[in-house]
């Protein structure tokens, strides 16, 4: 037990041999070593995206290239969307919800912290199995949205969209699973006197986040289900032949799919929204107004999916219906806008990388929110719709709006968790690199789709006029690369030697920063009694009409620590994901593994189930 | 401060500062999503409704009054379920194992009968997964919702095994409760399900 005795609050430090701290990582159900898992590995396959998306520029980069040929493209840009939203965004939001949601509602850890382990591992299962269909030769190749009929069995034979449809279902248990832990955590592990309306708005746009999460997947579960029904079983779900419907595919992907768009977007609009008002020292700009606004975007979330379908000829109501419901979604989002300008008007601002990365957010944000207004209207929408402007447009809002928010969160968070300060100069670098590349590489596809280039073309003919900005772009997406070399030089130096961080490096406004960097394991040694929204600012400062800053709390005494307790470690959580996985991959290889598998996942959960009923005596509980 | 913080550690850590049980709340919403599920298969059986251009229709193999008997063991194993519960409150664990065991009973019966019905649409009427709209929409949404119940009976047996085992009693309420949370939603489930595919002609 010498690997629980370590991370046990109270006990003395003892020096782990390499394979006790391994066995430390695999078994932890630490929200915190969690939460840095779900980012390390994001990271990486946000790099894999990238890679597979400069293989993509440099095909592009001229007229009749034979870098690679069209299937290979088919396949890339399939793995580059589905990667970057399954394996890169989604893990990374998921990243600072497992890290900040406890430390800022003043938890000691999720409500269902094997659980979490869980998600995680299924989510790791789940992003290897897809990637490794490039091992086979096999890379999925039937466009991140794989509508059907194109994916059924009739027009794409070989496994390729198998290894797609069963790695977005391992991904899809591994979401839900979070989204429940979150929501219970969220409601009922808050700190005595976190009101509702006192919660941090990342809280609040994460807990939208996780009902988007457990409502939206299961239309694509079941979208995924048929799909495996008519490839597997022989269904007719989307077989136009036997009466199907094309549209079903296309209806239960965007219900799910338009969600998923706020899934990616909100948590960045959270963390905006929390590094905006620490640097420029004044609190958020009507802050329940932007918790409304957030709300109000979940919830038209649910109703606008048919604007990804204008082309397919809905009818006038349909089409009527849906353009009305996409330009109201808008106004929650505008408000949100000018509530984050409001929050600089006036303010003491000061300019450090987390707060450049917040304004590159909402600039670049804005501008793909206007392109968006414009496929809002259907006429226009049928103009742009499977051009290259509907690339850009949606690379401003998920590059521009998310991945610029989410290095917000990293930079403004990474003292809070590594403990280390990183470089200004580096970020800075960093940020206007990725900035100037962002921008090289997607304006001019608004232009390149305006003039006709259609997305998904593997190559075009020279004489079309596209070559030049078709070569920016390419070269744009170089400076992307070029400046995440300095953030990754950035970051391993700030491990390796940075400055050391203090518990409240930023002069910070919520929990977080109230406890040492980086946070004990059990977080706060006394739950904290919060009075306030900004409490943290308000003990510091007093609320700036009079009140007086609180005075500082007694020193924790050991005894106080020592009744802490904490969840142990668990193997459960990773084996349980390693049956699951082995069942599901059984489907490509053997019924027998499909069974073996299968029993194996239903003792295990029956394992997992009973881990904490009735512990032996000394367990911990 | 330091009084309450030790408080906090010794409390029951399950129940959060709304005062309800963590779990229950999870299981509350896992069914949330799990209507989100039950919602788009329906809707695409909906959707489908009238469309097949092959094969048996559904008034033509449909044995309404087996199905109706499997809907009314399925909706008196919910009173088992409360049965069972209630017995535990008062610790009667020998009473509420054996009420377990009557619904799980009930519920394998569900799944036996829905096996039989599979088995005549198959070898009988020749409707199978593959005939037409109506064979593929049927089959898998009432086969989800049979896999369900089969979740739902493997789940009681082991409580049953853990009472058998002296390991339950009136402190493991909220586990009994909440799996009896997830039978009755699989209940109502079946009421919509029989209602759709059944009764409306």
């Amino acid at each position: 037990m010498a690997t629980q005795a370590a991370f046990m609050p109270g006990a003395k430090v003892e020096t782990l041999t390499f394979w006790g701290t391994v066995a430390s990582w695999l078994t932890t159900v630490d929200h915190k070593r969690i939460g840095i898992l779900y980012g390390s590995s994001a990271f990486i396959f946000f790099l894999v995206g990238g890679i597979e998306a400069l293989i993509m520029r440099l095909q592009l980069a001229r007229p009749d290239n034979t870098l690679v040929g069209a299937e290979r493209f088919n396949e890339l840009f399939t793995m580059h969307g589905t990667t970057m939203i399954f394996l890169a965004v989604m893990p990374l939001s998921a990243a600072f919800f497992n890290y900040m949601i406890p430390l800022m509602i003043g938890a000691r850890d999720v409500a269902f912290p094997r659980l979490n382990a869980l998600s995680y591992w299924i989510f790791l299962s789940g992003a290897l199995f897809l990637n490794s269909s490039w091992l086979f030769g096999l890379a999925p190749d039937g466009g991140w949205f794989g509508y059907a009929n194109l994916t059924t069995s009739q027009f794409s034979p070989r496994h390729t969209i198998d290894f797609w449809m069963f790695g977005l279902q391992i991904l899809g248990i591994s979401s839900m699973l979070a989204g429940f832990n979150f929501l219970v955590t969220i409601i009922n592990m808050r700190a005595p006197g976190m009101t509702l309306m006192r919660m941090p708005v990342f809280i609040w746009m994460s807990f939208v986040t996780q009902f988007l999460l457990v409502l939206a997947f299961p239309a694509i579960t079941v979208a995924l289900i048929l799909l495996m029904f008519d490839r597997f079983f022989g269904t007719l779900f989307y077989a136009p032949a036997a009466g199907a419907d094309p549209l079903l595919w296309q209806h239960l992907f965007w219900i799910f799919g338009h969600p998923e768009v706020y899934i990616l977007i909100l948590p960045a609009m959270g963390i905006v929204s929390e590094v905006l008002p620490t640097f420029a020292r004044k609190p958020l700009f009507g802050a329940p107004v932007v918790i409304y606004s957030g709300i109000m975007i979940g919830f038209f979330g649910f109703g606008v999916w048919s604007h990804h379908m204008f082309s397919v000829g809905m009818g006038p109501v349909a089409d009527a219906a849906f353009s009305v419901s996409t330009m109201l979604i808008a106004v929650p989002t505008g408000v949100k806008i000018l509530n984050w300008i409001g929050t600089l008007w006036g303010g003491s601002i000061r300019f450090r990388t987390p707060l450049y990365f917040a304004l590159g957010f909402i600039a670049m944000f804005t501008m793909g929110g206007l392109s968006g207004i414009m496929h809002a209207s259907p006429p226009v929408d049928l103009q742009q719709t499977d051009s290259y402007f509907v690339v850009a447009h949606f690379h401003y809002v998920l590059f521009g709006g998310s991945i610029f928010g989410l290095f917000g969160g990293i930079y403004y968070w990474w003292p809070k968790i590594t403990g280390k300060m990183l470089d200004e100069r580096l970020g800075l670098w960093h940020f206007w690199l990725m900035m100037i590349g962002f921008n090289v590489t997607f304006f001019p596809q608004h232009y390149l789709g305006l003039i006709g280039m259609p997305r998904r073309i593997y190559t075009y003919a020279g004489d079309l006029g596209w070559n030049f900005w078709n070569l920016v772009s390419t070269i744009g997406a170089f400076l992307i690369a070029v400046s995440l070399l300095f953030f990754i030089v950035n970051a391993f130096r700030s491990l390796r030697s940075g400055a050391v961080a203090s518990n409240d490096p930023w002069d910070g406004r919520t929990l977080e920063w109230a406890i040492p960097s980086p946070p004990p394991v059990y977080n706060f040694a006394r739950v904290p009694l919060v009075q306030d929204r900004d409490d943290f600012w308000l003990q510091k400062y007093g609320d700036g009409h009079g009140a007086a800053p609180r005075p500082k709390p007694a020193p924790v005494t050991a005894a106080e620590i020592a009744a802490i307790h904490m969840p142990s470690a668990s193997h459960w959580p990773i084996v349980l994901a390693i049956a699951l996985a082995v069942m599901i991959s059984g489907l490509l290889i053997s019924m027998y593994q499909v069974i073996v598998g299968g029993l194996a996942t239903l003792y295990l959960m029956y394992k997992f189930a009973v881990e904490l009923h009735r512990p032996p005596a000394g367990h911990g509980h | 401060m330091a009084d309450h913080a030790v408080a906090h550690a010794v409390h029951d850590p399950n129940i959060g500062n709304t005062g309800l049980d963590n779990r229950k709340m999870g299981m509350w919403a896992f069914l949330g999503s799990d209507c989100m599920f039950f919602g788009s298969l329906i809707g695409t059986y909906l959707a489908y409704k009238g469309k097949s251009i092959s094969g048996p229709l559904p008034h033509q193999v449909f044995d309404i009054p087996l199905t109706s008997y499997s809907a009314a063991l399925l909706l008196a194993s919910s009173l088992t379920m409360v049965l069972a519960l209630a017995a535990l409150q008062r610790n009667r664990v020998k009473v509420a194992a054996r009420w377990l065991f009557v619904t799980a009973l009930m519920g394998a019966h569900f799944v036996l009968n829905q096996v039989y019905e599979f088995t005549t649409f198959v070898l009988h009427d020749g409707l199978t997964l593959s005939t037409s709209l109506f064979g593929s929409t049927f089959f898998v949404l009432t086969g989800f919702h049979g896999a369900h119940v089969t979740g739902g009976v493997i789940w009681l047996l082991i409580l049953v095994g853990l009472a058998m085992r002296g390991q339950l009693d009136a402190r493991d309420y909220t586990k009994v409760e909440i799996a009896g949370l997830y039978w009755h939603f699989v209940d109502i489930v079946w009421i919509a399900i029989f209602t759709i595919i059944y009764l409306i002609p």
